[in-house]
């Protein structure tokens, strides 16, 4: 009974790699949003241009902006507006370091069927976060 | 009774301010709407925006009475009253963004539900930890439902992306209309009686014991009906990911109503689920551009300070009445997303 009410060695290990995920993602969204606002570094699109752009649909916003789709902003990182994806693809990314980070404590254990769920799961985000599917738009 | 005056005092400031901030969004959406007709056609290219039109040069805040940082501004005091009142209605902050600001501010919906997934993300994320290390979240519960519904999301986002914005807006209201619906009719059951657990549960060892603080008991569970429970997650899924709602509305109700988690276990778990859930869907809408900084980080920022406020409240006092002007607001949104799709209120 006392070994059930503490949370599992996987539980742990996953909760410690989200709590510090969690806290480094948030503290460098701050900063960089700090950037965006003070233009230290200058945005691709000018703020004073945005009213124009957040009420299109994404397609029309993405045709008239020039932004290409995927991780094409990895390369444009230099813009105080795409350097803000640097933290918000790590608060999306830290949950699949947390999947990898558990694996190896599933298997040892030889619980094989969450070992295996963790790997899909591991796959499909990795799916998901590839850019290789793209919507059609509308 | 003067902190339950005190807590009143604060809530009617917090209704008012809310009513002032949609009414004061509403006049400015409205303006804004009329007065940039054919935004498109006047849009500066990539290559104006970044060489020809020089950082300062008012662009569109001559078209409009709203500077360019009003709707930000705005935005990062309405998400923070959102954080409050979510958290003294029970609800996450997803399901009370997505449809409010996608009602009241002159974003396209396309933005806002990438906003949305990313506030219901980063609030998931914020809770999980201690979650997971008190044993109220559980993995064990978690890992297969994740699973299905995460994939399950990603053909949401990819669908809600496609499809165009009045139709979005009509499934959305329908979607918010149907929430309420829940929130009033749903029960709730603290320790769901489960007589026997299901032999797929029992095989992935699904189960556990959590204390329970204000008893001192150390509850031991069980869950039953957990292929039916999977299945449903499909639907919890697209959903998900076509509205990025958050799903908390429909999790907690699967895990507790009709798998019989313990309700405590059942919110926790799904408080966890959403950052796995919102994490697959999320990376469509920011692969797919629909994420603007502008929008997410004080929308995330004002949710979170809002939820601590929130939580500081609730340790006080908790009134009724509170899930009730939550329902309101959900109904009132719901309705002009409704309307809003099929072109009735635009």
């Amino acid at each position: 009974m006392e070994n059930k009410l503490k949370a599992t060695e996987e539980q742990i290990a996953y909760a410690k790699l989200l709590d510090i995920g969690m806290k480094i993602g948030l503290l460098i969204i701050i900063v960089t949003f700090i950037i965006y606002l003070t233009g230290i570094l200058e945005p691709y699109v000018l703020v004073n241009n945005l009213p124009l752009y957040w009420k299109m649909p994404v397609k029309e916003y993405l045709e008239a902006t020039g932004i290409p789709h995927g991780w094409a902003w990895l390369g444009m990182v230099n813009k105080g507006d795409f350097l803000n994806f640097i933290p918000i693809a790590f608060l999306a990314g830290v949950t699949i370091l947390c999947y990898i980070r558990i694996m190896p404590i599933l298997f040892r254990n030889k619980d094989t069927a969450y070992g295996i769920l963790a790997l899909l799961e591991v796959l499909v985000l990795v799916l998901a976060a590839s850019g290789v599917l793209k919507s059609g738009g509308h | 009774m003067k902190m339950s005056q005190r807590f009143y005092k604060i809530l009617l400031f917090t209704i008012i301010l809310s009513i002032l901030v949609f009414i004061s969004a509403g006049t400015f959406a409205s303006t804004d709407m009329t007065t940039s007709q054919g935004g498109t056609a006047i849009a500066p290219s990539a290559h104006e925006s970044t060489s020809e039109i020089q950082p300062g040069q008012q662009e569109t805040s001559t078209k409009s009475r709203m500077p360019w940082w009003g709707w930000p501004l705005l935005l990062f005091i309405v998400t923070f009253i959102l954080g409050v009142l979510a958290v003294l209605g029970g609800v996450g902050g997803g399901v009370l963004f997505v449809p409010i600001i996608g009602g009241f501010f002159p974003f396209h919906i396309d933005f806002v539900r990438g906003a949305g997934l990313l506030v219901a993300l980063a609030g998931a994320l914020a809770a999980g930890p201690g979650l997971l290390k008190k044993g109220l979240a559980d993995l064990r519960l978690a890992m297969p439902v994740a699973l299905i519904a995460s994939a399950c999301a990603i053909i949401g986002a990819m669908i809600g992306l496609a499809l165009p914005s009045n139709i979005v807006n009509t499934a959305l209201g329908a979607t918010i209309l149907g929430i309420v619906a829940i929130m009033l009719i749903a029960k709730k059951s603290e320790y769901p009686d489960v007589k026997k657990a299901d032999n797929l549960s029992t095989a992935l060892r699904i189960s556990g014991v959590y204390h329970e603080a204000s008893t001192g008991q150390d509850i031991n569970w069980k869950i039953h009906r957990t292929p039916q429970g999977l299945a449903l997650f499909i639907i919890i899924g697209v959903m998900a990911g076509m509205f990025g709602l958050g799903a908390g509305w429909a999790n907690v109700p699967v895990l507790n109503l009709l798998m019989g988690a313990p309700l405590k276990v059942s919110v926790a778990t799904s408080k966890f689920l959403l950052s796995i859930t919102d994490t697959s869907a999320a990376w469509i809408y920011v692969n797919n551009g629909a994420v603007l900084p502008m929008m997410v980080v004080p929308s995330i920022v004002g949710i979170m300070l809002g939820s601590i406020v929130g939580v500081k409240i609730l340790a006080k006092t908790k009134p009724a009445a509170v899930r009730y002007i939550v329902i309101a607001m959900l109904l009132f949104a719901g309705t002009r997303a409704l309307l809003k799709g099929l072109g009735i209120w635009k």
